[in-house]
């Protein structure tokens, strides 16, 4: 019997002691300052809160399309759409907005967040499509329109309002954050490219005719009006056209690694304010 | 001079058809070249390491396959082997190296 005992709890100890060991290494506080300090170094004359609108913050030219742009905004139907769409009655009598906190009006700046009970980071788009499910609806695709005209209708209820994402101290919040930060970091597809090569080496550089945008503030920008998609898209779009642009085979769209990379990064916009929906050339 | 000529030119001509025949490969061969592409494809898409062009590439050999053109077949199929197994060494490479690209 105590032999059993003995062999149990160095099971125990053997499989939890890595996760122990990597989490103590991850400090969000830490890596944000010097991810803060790294961009406002490489462009000290641009205001902090203006990298949340990307290309247009560093290229003069875009910036005077994009202001004319604005006029009439691209993404306005889908914030229309997508304030129909969130108080549209289900079969039970219920909608998307009794599934959210102040009927999801100002709050899209809490997401994504880490769901102890879940144990997983919970975005917007799959707090969307849980809220679906749970009261026996179809869910949205995570890449269509639907799915973005909520997000947009949801942030733009939350234009302004600072990022405020939470990364508690609990150890699968800090394996979430640290397994997006890899992701960001790490080279994939055949062109060799990460997250970063872009978003933290070449920021405001041209690659063919885009101007690189910055990955401060980036996910504060979501969702995005993409000229050269003739439409709105939500995170999972962009997160699988950024692979396939690469040669990297997209994975499924709310992949975990996607739900963490988004969280990473929507970490490191936090205190930014939101500027989605937005549109991008 | 003429004729040993010729002759020559027959030999040759004839021993080169053979070595070609000889190496021409077959549905055998390319069903053994695209098992192992495809296992290869298989776990880089496990790994979530994937690149898009691996699977262009096993269905473009799948494609030369049924048109009967076996040799190219081969070739795609171990092309498709060779980036699939380029992109799991990237993987795991990557996996030691990525931290050493992070702000700090």
């Amino acid at each position: 019997m105590l032999r059993k005992i003995f062999i149990a709890l160095a099971i125990i100890v053997g499989t939890a002691q890595p996760l122990l060991a990597d989490n103590a290494k991850v400090d969000p506080k830490a890596d944000f300052k010097a991810f803060r300090e790294y961009f406002l170094n490489k462009f000290p004359n641009l205001k902090p809160n203006d990298f949340v609108n990307g290309p247009y913050s560093m290229d003069v030219g875009l910036r005077k399309q994009w202001l004319a742009i604005e006029e009439f905004p691209p993404y306005q139907f889908a914030i229309d759409r997508g304030k129909t769409l969130m108080n549209k009655k289900f079969k039970n009598g219920k909608s998307l907005a009794d599934c959210f906190p102040n009927k999801g009006v100002g709050i899209r700046q809490n997401y994504p967040y880490f769901d102890k009970k879940q144990g997983k980071v919970v975005t917007l788009e799959l707090a969307v499509n849980q809220c679906l499910e749970k009261n026996g609806e179809k869910p949205f695709k995570y890449t269509k329109a639907k799915m973005a005209a909520v997000f947009a209708y949801m942030s733009d209820t939350s234009r302004g309002k600072p990022m405020n994402i939470k990364v508690p101290n609990d150890p699968g919040a800090l394996a979430a954050y640290k397994k997006g930060e890899e992701y960001f970091y790490t080279r994939r597809g055949q062109f060799n490219f990460a997250c970063a090569s872009c978003h933290v080496q070449l920021p405001g550089k041209h690659l063919r005719t885009e101007v690189l945008a910055p990955a401060l503030g980036i996910m504060n920008a979501m969702p995005i009006y993409r000229s050269k998609w003739g439409g709105l898209g939500t995170v999972s779009r962009r997160l699988t056209s950024c692979n396939k642009q690469v040669r990297a085979a997209p994975l499924k769209p709310q992949d975990e690694l996607y739900r963490d990379v988004e969280y990473y990064l929507s970490y490191m916009g936090n205190g930014l304010p939101i500027s989605g929906p937005s549109s991008r050339p | 001079m003429r004729t040993r000529v010729l002759i020559r030119l027959a030999v040759i001509l004839s021993v080169a058809g053979m070595t070609t025949a000889a190496f021409a490969a077959s549905a055998d061969d390319f069903k053994a070249a695209y098992a192992k592409a495809e296992a290869a494809a298989k776990q880089a898409v496990k790994m979530k390491t994937a690149w898009t062009t691996t699977g262009k590439e096993l269905k473009a050999a799948k494609k030369a396959a049924a048109a009967g053109k076996y040799d190219k077949a081969v070739e795609m199929a171990d092309h498709a082997r060779g980036l699939a197994e380029a992109s799991i060494a990237q993987s795991k490479e990557q996996a030691k190296i990525w931290p050493d690209a992070v702000i700090r």
